[in-house]
């Protein structure tokens, strides 16, 4: 399956339906309001000072010309921002959203370099700006660890994912490398990345006395609302966060410093604040993927059994905060392999707290991995699909428990014969057309399946017929109200015109977080529990004349805008009937989705079989991708339209991995260097081939709908399928990311 | 934004005056000098708008163009006879940039384009002896893979990023230039300076001359000619190596030979000391290659960009075997 020339799931707009984005008309015309467009009368806008060390204490700043300049209404420092908690880290509750637990402005300390020492408020944006320039500061600086190589000196520790250290040994992996009858054992490096939405971080902000209201671009309104009601010290229901519409997040559109520095700035001015940070802000604000340096060692039997597995490595973060890189996650289910070590080390830095960039861990853990693959089947002249194939494991090697669903074979073989893989030429460099060698790789992709446990949802039936249902969910972009209202249109027989999904709004049900790909399963499950409430209620109000009279809930389902006794539609009333002959305007039920035992009972992930084309300058070491197909097994598709740009973009994003993107970190003094579009490259038009998609379709019998995630998927194997397709291009062997020209030389 | 006030000159002279009369900066298209006035490492007192100076490009009577400095970059790369005469000029208009900023930078702009050395940019936090003379350089011992490995020096290692100055440079171009003491014309390869202890004064202009047009010779031997930029992505990145040539090759001897190199130093590179090796020598790839390395040899690469000096001594021996195969 796939999403050119789809056959409709029935035309009805339900799920499986190549339904457009119900937000697309909006934004193309410009009436879709972003977190920076509230308006509000009053409203000031704010622009920040970063430090420019990485360590110590400022020891005097000079604000008197800033609140000279023409326009500022104050400058907050250290000095004078309003006493604020320090963030709650992530996880030490259920709604804390901060990425670490340092204060904010609460101190002369400087703790990365670009950290914000003072916020100026202004009448108009450029006013601020120019103010903010006008900021000057004097540091006792200290000594820092700004490289990975002093991080890596001064002593590791054991990473800790989902509460548990991330160390897996199965058997002795070391001895069962040293006698196997083909060992591949190599250091993999990938770079600082940053996440570069399309829409920059903003917020716009409002205090109504103790209330405050923020519109945020966000991925976690319920988390942002707890945590700056946690850090003000108001009560929680104080705090109102809305995103109605996000432009892009990636994983890095959580809490982060500048939105408690809007709001104490606007407390402090007593006005409303507007601040979008400027690109440059958000490299210095905002954390981006740390960087790692990976082994991976692979011991394999002459026919291909893996007899060891070893991923190990370090990543860099910093003391206060709760998450490392965890590239070698990606290795627990991957292989059956007779012996298994995985261990994750992290680093501390003085830098700015790492984020979650789209597939943390398994984007860049699955390029090495990946490419350790390919070099086995290198060594033992064995087809890498094939090699593959042969190591597909029954259980996980890891738990032992079993996978939900897993077809990623069926992947492999459709690709293969889809892509041509045959007729590839395995011996590496042996392609050429002029100047450009031409090669072939492939890579798995594989992404942990998640369903979120606090979904909750309110489900509204209005006399006429039309539903309504309402979860602080997000919707960055990627589909979440266009494949909820196809969810809900098919869970209710309604047509999706008659139904609205209203969602990022912290005062809205369900504790739904745009994280690991699995939004989509969280709220659907939850719109189907609502569902089920929905029907106990309304055939509470039918009466004793109507068709459904004397039925259970577990005889009737939704049919033709209306509930049907099941297998015999005839027995039939509609919503509006049902409503109307009860008198009521409105049905409101509100439920939470069972708990997410699947997560524990099975084994579950969605999975890929990436293919890629490169075209390789034997003179200048160029490397462009000139095809690319993934083949996915993700369970049943909601919208193949959606979905589409789903997988399309994390392949996009995957080749800026494999080739491009590099967040430039200076060691001497942890400063970015290329904080900006022009010199941070991201693909562009004329680096993206036609990138083919299709699909399995199996549905997973274990999740709801059949569904897993899809988001971050694609992004992982990628970077690993265009590495190993250079070196079939090339016969070079690239193991750091990203491959610029100079590593093909 | 700090202050600054906007005038649009009628003319060049008017241009010069008002220059005279602000201590102002000219502003083409502005797609560089707007960003630089946004990240505050300049700050004029004024702007002086001279889009409203020739926008044509003409034929001389001996043959040669007169390009006005306000002329876009698209119309210049789009032009019939920059096109059939002198395709090196059009292929490295074309490869520079956007679609966008193409259709606004002007071709006088661009000949004055500054470096995009993230630390000159880098106003708050980075030492750069450009922006603030003597206070010492941090690229120097920092990420400097993109920095120049000929002619910079200890005061200074920054790249001069434009394509369309090294096409220029190739083809012997002179910029018609007029400023308060008259009107005179400098060769493009002596309108930049070397930094030496001076990287802040970039080229051999008084504060206000101001560029009026590019002329080109009449070079019936550029028909025969190329661009070629290496770089990170396929569009929108600036070079870690290009290469402009023109190239006479008669019965398998090179007749003239007109090379030159951007992405590696402060200025647009001519390699003089590579035409000259070539020159009535064979036009074989093993020559080529030989006066590549000889141009190269005396190199001082940085930390991070040794690679540039192999990278362009291939590319140049590419775009020169492309040329004397005939298929330009």
């Amino acid at each position: 399956m796939n999403d050119r020339g789809t056959t409709a799931a029935g035309g009805r707009g339900w799920v499986g339906d190549p339904v457009p984005r119900l937000d697309g008309p909006l934004k193309v015309r410009g009436e879709a309001p972003f977190a920076a467009e509230f308006a509000y009368d009053g409203l000031v806008h704010a622009a920040l000072v970063h430090s420019t060390i990485p360590k110590g204490r400022v020891t005097a700043l000079d604000t008197a010309a800033a609140e000279a300049a023409p326009g500022v209404v104050l400058v907050m420092t250290h000095h004078n921002a309003p006493r604020m908690r320090p963030m709650p880290l992530s996880g030490t509750s259920e709604k804390a959203g901060g990425p670490d637990d340092l204060p904010v402005m609460q101190d002369d300390r400087v703790r990365w370099n670009g950290q914000t020492i003072a916020v100026v408020l202004a009448e108009t944006p450029e006013q601020a700006d120019h103010a903010a320039s006008l900021v000057g500061a004097e540091y006792d600086a200290e000594p820092s660890t700004t490289s990975l190589a002093r991080a890596k000196a001064d002593g590791t520790h054991t990473a800790v994912l989902f509460g548990h250290e991330l160390h897996v040994e199965v058997g002795d992996a070391e001895a069962a490398l040293a006698a196997a009858d083909v060992a591949v054992d190599a250091t993999y490096r990938t770079p600082y990345q940053n996440h570069n939405a399309l829409e920059p971080h903003a917020l716009t902000v409002v205090w109504h006395g103790d209330d405050l209201v923020v519109h945020d671009a966000s991925q976690v309104v319920v988390h942002t609302a707890w945590t700056l009601a946690h850090m003000f010290g108001i009560e929680e229901e104080r705090v109102h966060v809305t995103a109605p519409y996000v432009g892009g997040h990636f994983g890095g559109k959580g809490v982060w410093s500048h939105q408690p520095l809007a709001v104490a700035a606007a407390k402090l001015a007593g006005r409303p604040v507007r601040l979008a940070l400027s690109r440059k802000s958000v490299y210095r604000l905002v954390g981006g993927r740390s960087l790692t340096e990976q082994r991976v060692a692979i011991g394999a039997s002459a026919d291909g059994r893996f007899e060891a597995l070893i991923h190990t490595g370090t990543s860099a973060h910093t003391r206060n905060d709760a998450l490392v890189e965890a590239f070698p996650f990606t290795s627990r289910s991957a292989y059956a392999t007779r012996t298994l070590l995985i261990d994750c080390q992290g680093a501390y830095q003085d830098m700015l707290t790492p984020s979650t960039m789209r597939a943390p861990g398994e984007a860049v853990g699955s390029f090495a991995l990946e490419s350790a693959v390919d070099e086995v089947a290198v060594a033992l002249g064995l087809d890498p699909v094939e090699l593959r194939i042969r190591n597909e494991p029954a259980v996980d090697p890891t738990s032992g428990r079993p996978f939900s669903s897993r077809h990623v074979v069926e992947a492999w073989r459709a690709g293969a014969e889809r892509f041509g893989w045959a007729k590839r030429n395995p011996v590496p460099g042996a392609v050429r057309e002029g100047e450009w060698l031409v090669g072939t790789g492939c890579a798995a992709a594989s992404h942990l399946y998640v369903r979120q446990p606090g979904g909750r949802a309110r489900l509204t039936l209005t006399a006429d017929g039309a539903a309504t249902v309402e979860i602080a969910a997000h919707d960055a972009g990627m589909g979440t109200a266009t494949a909820q209202t196809q969810v809900a249109a098919e869970s209710l027989a309604l047509p999706p015109d008659r139904v609205t999904i209203r969602f990022a709004d912290s005062t809205l049900p369900g504790l739904v977080a745009a994280l690991g790909s699995s939004q989509t399963v969280t709220v659907a499950a939850t719109v189907l529990a609502a569902r089920r409430a929905l029907v106990a209620e309304l055939l509470t109000l039918v009466g004793t004349g109507s068709p459904l009279a004397g039925l259970t809930p577990d005889e009737v389902g939704p049919h033709d805008a209306g509930l049907a006794r099941l297998g015999d539609p005839g027995r039939h009333e509609s919503y509006a009937s049902i409503l109307a002959a009860a008198g009521r305007a409105d049905v409101v039920v509100e439920a939470s989705a069972p708990p997410p035992t699947e997560m524990a009972e099975w084994s579950m992930h969605s999975y890929g079989a990436m293919f890629c084309e490169v075209r390789v300058s034997a003179v200048t070491g160029e490397a462009r991708v000139s095809r690319f197909l993934g083949s996915l097994d993700c369970g049943r598709v909601v919208n193949p339209t959606t979905a589409g740009g789903q997988f399309r973009g994390g392949i996009i994003m995957g080749m800026g991995l494999a080739l491009t993107e590099q967040t430039l970190v200076d060691e001497r003094n942890g400063r970015i260097m290329n904080p900006g579009l022009g010199e941070y490259h991201i693909p562009v038009h004329l680096d993206v081939p036609e990138i083919d998609v299709i699909w399995t379709g199996v549905p997973d019998p274990r999740s709801p709908l059949g569904a897993r995630g899809i988001g971050e998927l694609t992004i992982t194997g990628t970077g690993a399928a265009i590495a190993n397709a250079i070196h079939n291009a090339t016969g070079k062997r690239v193991r750091e990311l990203p491959i610029t020209p100079d590593k093909l030389l | 934004m700090i202050p600054f006030t906007y005038t649009r000159a009628d003319d060049a002279s008017d241009a010069v005056r008002l220059s005279g009369t602000t201590g102002g900066k000219y502003l083409g298209g502005g797609t560089n000098l707007v960003d630089l006035l946004r990240e505050t490492v300049e700050r004029p007192p004024a702007l002086i708008d001279v889009t409203g100076l020739s926008s044509t490009v003409r034929r001389r009577p001996g043959g040669g163009l007169l390009i006005g400095a306000a002329v876009r970059n698209t119309a210049l790369a789009e032009h019939r006879d920059v096109r059939t005469r002198y395709p090196v000029l059009a292929r490295a208009v074309l490869s520079g940039a956007s679609a966008q900023i193409r259709n606004t930078a002007t071709v006088g702009g661009n000949v004055l384009q500054r470096t995009r050395c993230a630390y000159f940019y880098d106003v708050a936090g980075s030492r750069c002896n450009k922006r603030d003379p003597g206070r010492g350089c941090d690229a120097i011992d920092g990420v400097n893979r993109t920095h120049a490995i000929l002619g910079a020096s200890a005061a200074c290692v920054a790249t001069h990023p434009s394509d369309l100055c090294v096409a220029l440079a190739a083809l012997d171009a002179a910029v018609h230039v007029e400023g308060s003491a008259g009107e005179r014309t400098v060769p493009l390869t002596e309108l930049h300076r070397l930094p030496g202890a001076h990287p802040e004064v970039e080229t051999v202009l008084a504060p206000d001359e101001l560029i009026t047009a590019v002329e080109l010779p009449p070079l019936p031997a550029a028909a025969r000619s190329t661009y070629r930029k290496v770089r990170d992505r396929s569009s929108f990145a600036f070079a870690l190596v290009s290469v402009a040539a023109v190239l006479e090759v008669r019965d398998g001897v090179v007749e003239g030979v007109r090379l030159a190199l951007g992405g590696v130093a402060p200025k647009p590179w001519r390699a003089r000391g590579a035409e000259e090796a070539l020159t009535g020598g064979q036009a074989t790839t093993r020559a080529f290659r030989a006066a590549a390395e000889a141009e190269l040899a005396s190199a001082e690469p940085l930390r991070d960009n040794g690679f540039k000096v192999e990278l362009a001594i291939r590319t140049i021996t590419a775009v020169l075997d492309e040329l004397a195969g005939g298929t330009a």
